[in-house]
């Protein structure tokens, strides 16, 4: 139990897990994804997650939002003024205008009505997501196109670099898992794989487990009662669950036609990893790092880690993500104090005078 | 990948420069609805009234007592209303007692509840059997209800502070970045505006001459609230800040006037006059209330936003390590490009 909260161990085992089972997990390596969204196609085929909007969101081809109770996989596009390791866009010079990053950014941010910070927050990103029709129509954004004359020819500015980067991001199936541990009713539990799974019969909404994830990745359904499936109850990746457990892939790591998802024991992976990110290394792409691979970091290493291109921040990841779990003891001892403290106050105070 | 917002104009540090993903939040605010602060404040409110009601029946203040045990009642009652309709699945409410589990605050919470609720239902059972009919009152059930009632708020009175320090845990067990940085003085925070509120409520309930131990109560439990108050906040750097924006900061300024002229009301009328205390009692359950409100707000907004997730992570990760300048690789394979400025 000492190491339980924090620090590298091996989950599945810690758990109470007796056969040996090697840990299961997936490396993402954002350095060949497409952006086809097959993944979040073949997760919601498989496991019969509902729709939850269908919004266009002017953030690049980005129109599925965040992950969230609904969206178990979520590709996300950052187009940037870099380029790719020693790869020419062939763009550099030409007249073509200044980077259209900025504008389109600004158009993201302001094609998103209402609150946008609640967007990939499923209680309240719903009623966002589901507008059929933005009830304010934001301002209309020069876009710069199309034009009679060839773009930026007129204002002699020139083009910059350009590089798109996209990252199928999921559950990160993590070794301290603080919904895991805060949930309160044994609903969430970790899997003979190391994995993390909701029991949909168990579950009772009470939502704990959403502020919890350090990476915002497990929601509460919202729905219509008794018509949208487990509706008003927490749900998230399981690694399909259903599948592992047969010898069969994940639905997303099957269906990623590049090899972006790899699935597989996760010390395999891990090294795997390693390779790739020194091989980007050599090929001049210096920007490539791994991302939640390591046992020693805030989480006890990620299930479900990653090869990025840039900060983790640029892709809405955490940057020193660390579980919360890791000060409770801490707490617990300070609320203690707190009771004690009560307890002597209340008993000074009938020690007075009348 | 907007980079870091203009600010709240309220906010008291200027906004630091960040990168984040279309100003996107990553992690998710609680689904939480105001039922929880509400509950903060109602359990908050029963402890302190078991503990009151238990020194006032040791004693021998009865009016105390009786103000006590029935504001346990009530406050306890309330929150388990809220908490319960909290719940995406209400139905499934008994799920919660499958488990014992010390990691999860909220199952614990649910044990300290389950086991302060009952005695706290039998003190207020035995507070009330005189609107019993005769014939019961005076027969067995009579007698065992009016001697349980001791016995009874003695056990709740002990369970009492768990019931108001718990709730501190619950909000900062959570990657919700105000709430979490607030877990060293939270505790503290939670159980003086816990002692403030159901002191205030004595005051209004008992006359003068029993209020007094209900006043020293309410004034030491302001003045633990505001002083665990202000060190939280020179403790928690940057995600303070949304406890001074929009609506949590209004609420957070409304709970510091109202609970310093409480208790200041307390402490010098407050022994004088009946109509004094109870206006000073209302002030300080009204402060109480803003201050559950006002955090549990601040910490959605900081979930909402993703600079406080962001912010503090990067500090921690650059003074660990500072990002080189120069375009050579890493050793670790963290890159040294990628800084806010180039993400333009």
């Amino acid at each position: 139990m000492s190491n339980s909260f924090y620090g590298p161990l091996d989950p599945a085992p810690d758990a109470g897990w007796r056969d040996d089972q090697p840990r299961k997990g997936f490396f993402t390596d954002t350095s060949v994804c497409i952006g086809c969204k097959a993944c979040e196609v073949a997760c919601k085929e498989w496991n019969a997650v509902p729709e939850d909007g269908l919004l266009m969101l002017g953030s690049s081809y980005d129109n599925t939002g965040a992950l969230g109770a609904s969206t178990w996989r979520h590709v996300k596009f950052i187009e940037q003024p870099k380029s790719f390791g020693h790869q020419d866009a062939g763009m550099a010079g030409t007249a073509a205008g200044p980077a259209m990053t900025d504008v389109l950014n600004r158009t993201a941010d302001s094609a998103l009505v209402g609150d946008r910070n609640a967007l990939g927050t499923d209680h309240s990103g719903l009623a966002l997501l589901g507008q059929p029709v933005p009830p304010a129509k934001p301002a209309p954004v020069e876009l710069g196109m199309p034009l009679s004359v060839l773009p930026g020819a007129a204002d002699g500015a020139q083009r910059t670099e350009f590089r798109w980067l996209m990252e199928s991001d999921v559950c990160k199936h993590c070794t301290h898992a603080a919904c895991l541990d805060v949930c309160p009713t044994g609903a969430l539990f970790r899997t003979e794989f190391g994995t993390v799974v909701v029991q949909d019969d168990i579950c009772n909404g009470c939502g704990y487990c959403v502020p919890a994830c350090p990476f915002g990745v497990i929601d509460r359904r919202v729905g219509e009662k008794g018509v949208t499936k487990n509706e008003g109850i927490a749900q998230k990746c399981t690694l399909c669950y259903d599948r592992i457990g047969d010898g069969l892939e994940p639905a997303c790591a099957q269906a990623c036609p590049t090899q972006s998802i790899q699935y597989g024991d996760v010390d395999e992976l891990r090294e795997r990893a390693q390779a790739r990110v020194d091989a980007l290394h050599e090929q001049g792409v210096h920007d490539a790092r791994l991302y939640g691979h390591d046992t020693h970091d805030g989480i006890g290493g990620l299930g479900a880690f990653f090869l990025l291109l840039d900060e983790p921040e640029v892709y809405g990841l955490p940057p020193d993500p660390v579980v919360t779990t890791r000060d409770l003891p801490e707490m617990w001892r300070k609320a203690g104090l707190a009771a004690l403290t009560m307890l002597a106050g209340a008993a000074a105070v009938f020690g007075g005078r009348r | 990948m907007s980079k870091g917002r203009r600010g709240d104009k309220n906010a008291v540090v200027p906004p630091a420069e960040f990168t984040s993903y279309y100003g996107r939040p990553i992690v998710k605010a609680s689904p939480w609805e105001h039922d929880i602060p509400a509950y903060l404040f109602l359990g908050g409110v029963a402890a302190g009234s078991s503990l009151l009601a238990a020194g006032a029946d040791l004693t021998d203040r009865p009016a105390l007592r009786r103000t006590g045990r029935l504001g346990a009642v009530v406050g306890l009652t309330l929150s388990m209303a809220a908490l319960v309709r909290d719940l995406g699945r209400p139905e499934r409410f008994l799920n919660m007692l499958r488990v014992v589990k010390v990691t999860s605050p909220m199952s614990i919470g649910t044990w300290i509840l389950t086991a302060y609720g009952p005695f706290a239902g039998l003190a207020a059972a035995s507070e009330l059997r005189g609107l019993l009919p005769r014939r019961i009152r005076t027969g067995v059930l009579g007698r065992l209800l009016g001697a349980s009632g001791t016995p009874a708020g003695l056990v709740a009175a002990a369970f009492a502070p768990a019931v108001a320090s718990y709730t501190a845990v619950l909000l900062s067990d959570t990657a919700t970045p105000t709430w979490h940085e607030a877990h060293r003085q939270l505790p503290f925070v939670f159980v003086g505006s816990a002692c403030a509120a159901s002191g205030g409520l004595g005051m209004i309930g008992a006359p003068l001459s029993e209020a007094g131990p209900a006043r020293r109560l309410a004034v030491g439990g302001a003045l633990l609230e505001l002083a665990f108050e202000r060190r939280m906040e020179q403790a928690m750097g940057i995600t303070a800040e949304p406890l001074h924006a929009g609506h949590a900061g209004q609420l957070m300024r409304a709970s510091q006037v109202l609970t310093i002229a409480g208790a200041a009301g307390a402490a010098l009328l407050g022994g004088r006059s009946r109509t004094a205390a109870a206006v000073s009692g209302a002030a300080l359950m009204a402060g109480s209330a803003c201050l559950r409100f006002g955090i549990f707000d601040a910490g959605q907004a900081s979930a909402r936003d993703p600079r406080y997730t962001v912010v503090p992570q990067r500090e921690r990760l650059d003074a660990r390590a500072p990002r080189a300048t120069s375009t050579a690789p890493a050793k670790d394979g963290r890159s040294p490009v990628g800084t806010a400025q180039e993400m333009r």
